[in-house]
């Protein structure tokens, strides 16, 4: 399969700027199941980006990689300039979260501190606690801070994992299919929250909706379309003409998927910008 | 219940006192090793851990009896089997996901067989039955402080890392991406589960352990806030339960550790038949 990078009419003339995301020629199978092949593709840093496809295009292997849970057969994935695995600190995540436990007793504020969890600490400081406090208003979840997480709506709940995400302060935000489930005014606040965000961090929104992305996005980015033989591809993104096209919290962009705008030609000379580390 | 205090007072009836004791310190893991366990959902690892121990019991009575290893303490036999058995479990449940269940199985039938046959061709007289329901009266000392031992490492493990495990509980894929090493989070909980389940099964014996590493911490996850909560909560009604049930065996003149599991089991179904009414209620009133 193959993974398109689209870009909105604005921001096709993009001015240089460091990389957050870098994909150079990455492939990437399950057993008997290629996913990506040789796919390449980059994310500027503060750009609001989407990754549209079909269910099973490599969407969530994509997302993997770029998380350093998986790592790829060939090719080299770069995050904020590091392997991703370097880079996990500066990242945010908001996952679908779909196997979660509702008789799990866990409160709101427990859930978004997770946000500041390290591998062996047992701690929190007087900064995690700043941070987390931050991170619930910014989600506009304050309120909910004491609540049972169990005793939330599908919606709030996305928006509490997004305080959680929140919580790291990172450079690059993702979001794992942020509205699936949502109710409109839980959607209404999370694109408003993201509104915020966007310029401060680099923000990946992961959907199946490939028709339709919010009118925050720069680049659309399409794995997996028929013929494009597991890379990644850009397509050019307009607004949406039509009143029933309002969605995300506002006015949606069309992906036009017949366009098709190199992975290069942003930056044709660009480095990422970021100090050269050990990436892989 | 005077009679049982009478007899707890008694200094020629050491063996009560050992049995409370026991009971005691069995509600401290009940209470924190079963609220992960219900947690992480791996009740059924758990009881395939907990039947795979008779093998090893019955491996021990045999090798000792036929002099091979004369002495061999059943515990032994008990501890490698467990251990063995958790190792299989946790390398299937991470790397070959789609057998988890029919491994689990094996492992469950496989290990009570072994310990029918071992036992069966054990010379002399071995009553598996002590051990599939436990016998909490013939606790020892030696008992009683492996027991407090295992308490003190639970203990610590779920204080100093809470954080991860409430996290790899929660969210493991989240708990992964900030660096938390959930498979070895996930290892050593089973680990730990094969020892503590080893130790406990002299109390309420193979079949119930389990019954007794979830209903109490369930019970009190229905009013608990946290996992901590829930961890206290579970101890504290175990311990309840264990006092109860060892009460009511001795007036009654009952196995001590079916008693327990029939008061942890029937509480657990009144807290949910509670909690479904009250739910029920408030739908009815917002209708």
């Amino acid at each position: 399969m193959t993974i398109e990078r689209a870009g909105t009419a604005e921001a096709a003339g993009t001015v240089k700027r460091s990389v957050a995301i870098r994909f150079e020629s990455v492939s990437f199978s399950y057993p008997a199941t290629p996913v990506l092949e040789a796919a390449s593709f980059h994310v500027h840093a503060g750009e609001f980006a989407a990754l549209v496809g079909p269910n099973g295009a490599g969407k969530t292997t994509a997302l993997r990689l770029i998380l350093g849970l998986v790592e790829p057969e060939s090719g080299r994935v770069t995050v904020l300039g590091r392997s991703p695995e370097e880079a996990r600190d500066a990242i945010g995540y908001v996952p679908q979260h779909a196997s979660y436990d509702p008789a799990f007793p866990i409160s709101v504020s427990e859930v978004v501190r997770m946000g500041r969890l390290r591998s062996s600490t047992r701690r929190y400081g007087p900064e995690d606690e700043r941070a987390v406090e931050r991170a619930l208003s910014l989600a506009d979840v304050e309120a909910l801070a004491g609540r049972p997480y169990s005793a939330l709506s599908g919606g709030q709940r996305r928006r509490v994992l997004v305080a959680r995400a929140l919580a790291a302060e990172p450079e690059l935000l993702i979001l794992d299919e942020p509205t699936a489930n949502m109710d409109a005014e839980s959607e209404g606040r999370l694109f408003e929250t993201l509104g915020e965000l966007k310029g401060r961090a680099t923000i990946l929104i992961v959907t199946h909706d490939t028709g339709f992305v919010t009118s925050l996005t720069d680049a659309v980015f399409c794995v997996g379309e028929g013929g494009s033989g597991g890379r990644v591809v850009k397509h050019r993104a307009v607004p949406a003409v039509h009143a029933a096209s309002v969605q995300y919290g506002g006015s949606a962009l069309q992906v036009l998927h017949d366009t098709a705008l190199p992975d290069n030609g942003c930056c044709p000379d660009d480095r990422d910008g970021y100090p050269e580390r050990s990436a892989r | 219940m005077s009679g049982y205090v009478q007899a707890l007072l008694d200094p020629s009836m050491p063996f009560v006192r050992n049995a409370l004791v026991a009971g005691l310190l069995s509600a401290v893991l009940f209470g924190v090793l079963g609220a992960v366990v219900t947690v992480k959902r791996i009740a059924g690892l758990a009881g395939a851990i907990a039947h795979a121990v008779l093998g090893g019991i019955g491996l021990s009575l045999f090798l000792a009896a036929k002099g091979v290893l004369p002495g061999l303490p059943p515990i032994v036999g008990a501890l490698v089997f467990a251990l063995l058995a958790a190792a299989v479990i946790g390398f299937v449940s991470l790397r070959a996901k789609q057998r988890e269940d029919t491994v689990i199985n094996a492992i469950w039938a496989i290990g009570m067989s072994l310990g029918v046959l071992f036992i069966a061709k054990t010379p002399g007289y071995a009553d598996p039955m002590s051990y599939l329901f436990g016998n909490i009266l013939l606790v020892s000392g030696r008992d009683l402080a492996l027991l407090a031992a295992l308490d003190a490492v639970v203990l610590f493990l779920a204080w100093r890392y809470y954080p991860q495990i409430e996290a790899s509980a929660f969210d493991e894929e989240f708990a992964r991406v900030r660096g938390v090493p959930t498979d070895a989070v996930f290892v050593a909980t089973l680990a730990v589960t094969a020892v503590a389940v080893v130790l406990l099964q002299t109390f309420v014996g193979i079949v119930m352990v389990i019954a007794m590493l979830t209903l109490p911490s369930g019970t009190a996850g229905f009013a608990a806030r946290s996992l901590a909560a829930m961890m206290a909560g579970g101890a504290a009604l175990s311990a309840l339960f264990t006092v109860g049930g060892l009460a009511a065996s001795w007036s009654l003149d009952l196995p001590a550790g079916a008693v327990v599991v029939v008061i942890a089991g029937a509480a657990f179904l009144a807290a949910s038949a509670a909690v479904a009414v009250g739910a029920r209620k408030r739908r009815g009133r917002r209708a």
